[in-house]
């Protein structure tokens, strides 16, 4: 009995697997709504009969079946990956530039990737394989462009300027991706929708060439996750502790790279919610990276789920870009972090 | 502890005897600066030595090299005859703890959680936490009079109270030596003896410390060897009351002064320190 009160009154293990099995009981009945909720005819209650039936080999209503199966299913797995990978980069990345604002969207990470497909479409790249390799290429690349910037204005500690050099960055390559999509009206088709981040119109197929990569990233991931915590103590102590701090960042790029390309080639650009999400699992479970990654794992497909939910529903029968809608919903975030007392240190 | 609980042993591996700590022909530069040229230096085993000297003069840059934050542009440290360099980091972190000036522990962060940190060097990612680990944070924590707050935020600690947390960090972490960077700035003179007292205490279990420190009657009151240094390199060094003379301390910070032994302790005191009139003339040497 000492011992179970002792183990209730003790706070953080037992509130960070409570906490988790809360969001992910909240994960999976958004996960429902998202296939019960859609912008076109079939309603919760057709969707309902359509899932129950799901196992049955005949269908009474096959178009509810085909929306739910060809339509939603997809789009919810998808969402559920990009989530993860857009969640756990931006606590990573906070997490490695001490700043927490650090946001894939914000820094360059999306718009390297974003820039990088642009220009594999302009020059006839057309499988998706090869549209993952170069949107983690273009990823990488928009990030160091960032980080050395930063680097060698001696402006990594502060936070504000570090996006600021992030902003015109990712504001020069939208620009740049722009003007192709003018001269090309090819490219321009191609990748209209795609641009702006939206889960609408993706197969699974569109999924299968991220999982090796994800895999490394997992595994990094993994590994990484103690090295960073000491990191968050300063680089001497770190050091003092035995680890290696230069080669743990650039993993860490690897990794944000690799799960920013990723999502950015399966999803488009989707901004904000490498903000909004590390920024909730920090509330919830203290400041620790460990901690931060295990609730950004149901943390993150919440916010993209329950958005792409909202995008569907909120000007039908057409949909609002789920690019749009982080948008809308994580820029005042930002605002408020910027505004908030004081910047919380990482 | 509980009788049965698994005691904090040192790594079976690791020497007995204290190490000693060397430097041969140790150059130190930052970028094209050179700092510290070509010394050789002896760090006595089991005790307390103190490094000193004026602001500049380089005592945080020879520390950061015998800590291998900076790599030596020449020369080599040795830490039992080994160069540290010719180490893997992760070895060398167990032999060998270090604690920077003013470290900053992350906000919420607690005392014990902390601590924990001080087990990195001995896990590896198959090895998570052992009841060995648990044994040496607890017994860090004991020696450090932090068992109590174990559980409280280290930011909501006092200033002694946080640096005796980074310091059972470092004890944690089981290694024969010690590195401090001025482990009592920015800490008020209770706190600071406090800190002292730990510091006696851990060279007096057997561990090697070094410390940079400001405050030379401190240096006096607290260390068994000194080692003071002017322009990068070492004046005088040995036994803190047969080193201390008012021409060092007028060398090293430009003050004359008078000195005097402490009735209490035997260590030097140093009294009516005002400055030199030389150096308000500009001559100083």
């Amino acid at each position: 009995m000492r011992v179970l009160t002792h183990y209730l009154s003790f706070g953080k293990p037992r509130s960070l697997i409570g906490l988790w099995l809360g969001l992910s009981g909240l994960l999976i009945a958004i996960a429902l709504l998202s296939l019960l909720y859609g912008a076109g005819d079939v309603g919760p209650s057709r969707a309902w009969q359509a899932l129950q039936d799901l196992g049955a080999a005949a269908s009474y209503d096959s178009e509810a079946r085909f929306v739910i199966a060809e339509l939603r299913a997809p789009r919810l797995w998808i969402g559920l990956v990009v989530g993860v990978a857009l969640g756990v980069a931006g606590a990573l990345l906070q997490a490695v530039t001490r700043n927490p604002l650090a946001e894939p969207g914000l820094l360059g990470v999306s718009a390297g990737a974003a820039f990088a497909v642009t220009l594999a479409i302009l020059w006839g790249a057309d499988t998706a394989t090869l549209r993952v390799s170069v949107a983690q290429l273009g990823a990488l690349g928009g990030c160091l462009c960032v980080l050395a910037a930063a680097r060698l204005q001696g402006i990594g500690n502060d936070p504000v300027r570090l996006i600021l050099a992030g902003a015109i960055l990712s504001g020069l390559l939208h620009s740049l991706s722009s003007l192709i999509l003018l001269y090309d009206q090819h490219t321009a088709d191609e990748i209209r929708f795609w641009v702006v981040g939206s889960l609408a119109g993706r197969q699974l197929d569109d999924l299968v060439p991220l999982f090796p990569s994800l895999g490394v990233a997992a595994l990094l991931t993994i590994l990484l996750a103690r090295p960073l915590a000491a990191l968050a103590l300063g680089e001497h102590v770190a050091i003092g502790l035995g680890h290696h701090p230069r080669v743990v960042r650039l993993l860490v790029i690897v990794v944000v790279a690799l799960l920013v390309g990723g999502a950015t080639a399966a999803a488009g650009p989707i901004a904000f919610v490498g903000l909004v999400v590390p920024f909730a699992a920090r509330a919830l479970a203290g400041p620790d990276i460990r901690r931060t990654l295990w609730l950004c794992l149901p943390l993150g497909p919440i916010v993209v789920v329950s958005a792409d939910i909202v995008s569907r529903l909120v000007v039908p029968p057409s949909e609002l870009p789920l690019g749009v809608l982080t948008a809308l919903i994580g820029a005042p975030v930002l605002i408020g972090v910027v505004r908030g007392r004081r910047l919380p240190t990482l | 502890m509980t009788h049965d609980a698994p005691a904090c042993e040192r790594d079976a591996t690791q020497p007995d005897i204290a190490p000693d700590m060397t430097t041969q022909g140790l150059s130190l530069a930052y970028g094209s600066v050179a700092v510290i040229e070509d010394l050789d230096l002896q760090l006595p085993a089991g005790q307390v030595t103190a490094i000193v000297g004026p602001n500049g003069c380089g005592k945080s840059t020879l520390l950061a090299g015998l800590s291998r934050l900076l790599k030596p542009r020449g020369g080599t440290v040795l830490l039992n005859g080994t160069d540290i360099r010719h180490q893997p980091t992760r070895q060398l972190a167990k032999r060998l703890a270090l604690l920077p000036q003013q470290p900053h522990a992350p906000e919420a962060l607690t005392v014990a959680e902390l601590v924990r940190f001080g087990r990195h060097p001995h896990q590896s990612w198959l090895r998570q936490w052992s009841a060995d680990d648990k044994a040496c944070v607890d017994e860090a924590l004991e020696l450090t009079g932090l068992t109590t707050l174990a559980e409280r935020p280290v930011d909501a600690l006092s200033g002694g109270q946080r640096q005796r947390t980074w310091i059972a960090m470092a004890i944690a972490q089981q290694t024969a030596t010690l590195l401090l960077d001025e482990p009592t700035s920015a800490l008020d003179l209770g706190h600071q003896v406090e800190v002292y007292e730990l510091i006696q205490s851990l060279a007096a279990s057997g561990k090697t410390i070094v410390m940079v420190i400001h405050d030379l009657v401190s240096a006096c009151r607290y260390a068994d060897h000194l080692i003071a240094m002017y322009q990068g390199h070492v004046i005088a060094e040995g036994l803190p009351s047969q080193t201390v003379t008012p021409e060092l301390v007028k060398r090293l910070y430009g003050v004359d002064c008078t000195l005097m032994t402490d009735p209490a302790t035997g260590a030097p005191l140093l009294t009516n320190v005002r400055r030199t009139r030389d150096v308000l003339d500009g001559s100083a040497t």
